[in-house]
């Protein structure tokens, strides 16, 4: 087998088949993100607010202890789900007060427990941080993650 | 050494071992607080650590790549650097960035994507480093002679700077923000830098086993080839739960299962290479690395890749310890071990004399790669654990990890048994030789 094949035809190969699965790639990529745009995270309207919590959690570098949909640090529990574990969708004005409590109270002190900084939000980074996890929540990510638990 | 400027790659690697040395400090201090959670909780959160941690990995095998480059490149194309006073400014400028971004990191400035996370203006100052870079190393090739070797290396450099554009793209849709994302992480890491890796493998092969040019530089092409063949739709493996369509379900199990196949073939072509090779090379620690490097990345990136890459199985252990583990052995084995060899096998002719501290430097890589071994099997466990009571029983995050303890006291083990590796390679590096070895003139073969 390796008689048969020449430097300049593993080089053709390598060249011509790169570029033709890019281009399938190119296209897919395409495709999905015109289907998170109309399908997948259309549930809830992608407000200023929501894009304002993105910016609170990118200001705070959330992602370096957290995760998200999966992927951060594992050093702190996954977020993408937060709004159902902390029963959102049944009773949003609980879940919201409940966040936002937890958050203003760290770090907990209790010795030999993970501690999560004390982040000092304005009540408007706080109300867009949950309108961002709440719009997060409602991502059809094919049920993912398996648990409440995240 | 037979072209002057080759010299600058000594800069490079000097740069790129001190971030290492740091780097390999962060590393131990997260795992510290995995084990002891007050550990700095005031001082330095374990956000900023962790941030710290990853972005000096980052920078550094950028550092190294390029003084890899400098290196090969006048050899490869068989005339001097273009310009080594632009390698000093583009090196100059890499590290302000990259001190920056560390002291940004402690202040509190940064943007907030996972990697990504350097300042907008460190991001502009890599980029301005990275295209001088590109132009400097490019000139030389234009004007030398052109192999296999440096144009491989070059599309790999070239194209990694292109996909590096994405990050400075950051739109409001979490969902399309990951999927871009991915465009530089993964495309980055298992498609491109692959690129780079079998170069640079296929070069310290040629100089070290005496194999005829024409057969490596055939096999290079099929290796590169398969990467790129199955690292392109093989990003479908992090388009499963973001919300991206479910095709990718099939897609990124098939290719990203390929993923692996490059990585066998280059255990295989590393070692045919060695055994065909008639030169017997003097620098064993360097014959060492270059065996090691693709033999730990197709355990690290291929096997502990495989392993939950599969939707099914990945549907229970994304983002648990076990991508903890993938992730620290692929880039362990793939890109360190790589560096590490091209800087072995430097080393002797950028300082003038024969090889040096050869059993050290091997001791050097027994600790340094049992210890990263051995913390990937205790995080793949952990993993395992948190899988199954997390993901499959349901069990809530914090008492999971409560569960984990063992695991996380035997990693700091392993992360102190890596900070003494890397203290005797680096020692091996760049400490002091006994005089009566240096004899810079007699060193042909290399």
């Amino acid at each position: 087998m390796a008689e048969g094949l020449t430097k300049s035809a593993a080089r053709n190969i390598f060249y011509g088949g790169s570029l033709f699965f890019f281009l399938i790639f190119v296209a897919l990529t395409a495709h999905s993100h015109w289907y998170i745009v109309k399908e997948s995270t259309s549930a809830l309207p992608l407000t200023d607010s929501v894009r304002a919590g993105k910016h609170v959690w990118e200001k705070n570098m959330c992602i370096n202890c957290h995760s998200i949909m999966g992927e951060g640090a594992y050093f702190a529990p996954e977020l993408s789900n937060v709004w159902t574990r902390y029963k959102g969708r049944d009773n949003p004005e609980a879940a919201r007060a409940g966040l936002a409590a937890w958050m203003r109270a760290q770090p907990l002190a209790i010795p030999g427990r993970r501690k999560m900084p004390h982040f000092d939000l304005s009540d408007e980074e706080m109300t867009s941080l949950i309108d961002f996890l709440q719009w997060t929540d409602a991502i059809d990510d094919q049920n993912w993650p398996p648990h409440e638990s995240g | 050494m037979k072209y002057e400027t080759q010299k600058v790659a000594y800069a490079f690697f000097l740069v790129a071992m001190g971030l290492f040395a740091l780097q390999v400090v962060f590393g131990i201090m997260a795992a510290v607080v995995y084990v002891f959670p007050d550990f700095l909780a005031q001082v330095m959160p374990f956000n900023v650590i962790r941030v710290s941690h990853t972005n000096l990995l980052i920078v550094w095998l950028l550092i190294g790549f390029m003084g890899c480059t400098y290196y090969l490149m006048p050899e490869e194309a068989e005339r001097e650097i273009h310009s080594p006073m632009l390698a000093y400014l583009q090196l100059g400028i890499f590290v302000v960035a990259g001190v920056a971004a560390l002291a940004c990191y402690q202040l509190g400035i940064h943007e907030g994507r996972e990697f990504l996370e350097q300042p907008f203006f460190v991001k502009v100052l890599i980029t301005v480093s990275f295209l001088i870079f590109l132009y400097n190393t490019s000139m030389t090739l234009l004007k030398g002679r052109k192999t296999t070797i440096n144009l491989v290396l070059m599309l790999g450099l070239w194209l990694a700077a292109v996909f590096w554009l994405f990050a400075f793209y950051n739109p409001g849709n979490l969902s399309v923000d990951k999927v871009y994302w991915w465009w530089v992480v993964h495309l980055w890491v298992e498609g491109v830098w692959e690129l780079i890796m079998a170069s640079l493998l296929g070069y310290l092969l040629i100089k070290m086993s005496g194999v005829d040019r024409e057969v490596i530089e055939k096999w290079l092409y099929v290796i590169v080839g398969l990467s790129l063949f199955s690292g392109l739709l093989g990003t479908g493996h992090h388009y499963y739960w973001i919300g991206t369509p479910s095709y990718w379900q099939p897609i990124g199990s098939i290719f990203s299962t390929l993923e692996v196949i490059p990585f066998f073939a280059m255990v295989v072509f590393s070692f045919v290479m060695f055994w065909k090779g008639s030169r017997n090379h003097p620098n064993k620690a360097a014959m060492l690395w270059t065996m090691g490097c693709p033999t730990v990345a197709f355990f690290g990136a291929g096997v502990w890749g495989f392993m939950h890459t599969l939707s099914f199985i990945n549907y229970y252990s994304h983002g648990t310890q076990v991508t903890a583990a993938h992730g620290h052995l692929a880039f362990y084995g793939a890109y360190v071990m790589l560096i590490l060899g091209v800087i072995s096998y430097a080393m002797p002719q950028l300082r003038r004399t024969q090889p040096f501290h050869q059993v050290l430097n091997m001791w050097g890589f027994w600790i340094l790669t049992s210890a990263m071994c051995f913390m990937t099997f205790t995080l793949t466990f952990a993993g395992a654990v948190q899988t199954h009571l997390q993901r499959v029983l349901g069990m809530n995050y914090m008492e999971v990890q409560d569960q984990l303890g063992l695991f996380y006291a035997m990693r700091l083990g392993t992360g102190i048994a890596v900070v003494v590796g890397a203290a005797l390679l680096l020692y091996a590096l760049f400490g002091p030789i006994r005089r009566g070895t240096a004899a810079g003139s007699t060193l042909s073969a290399a």
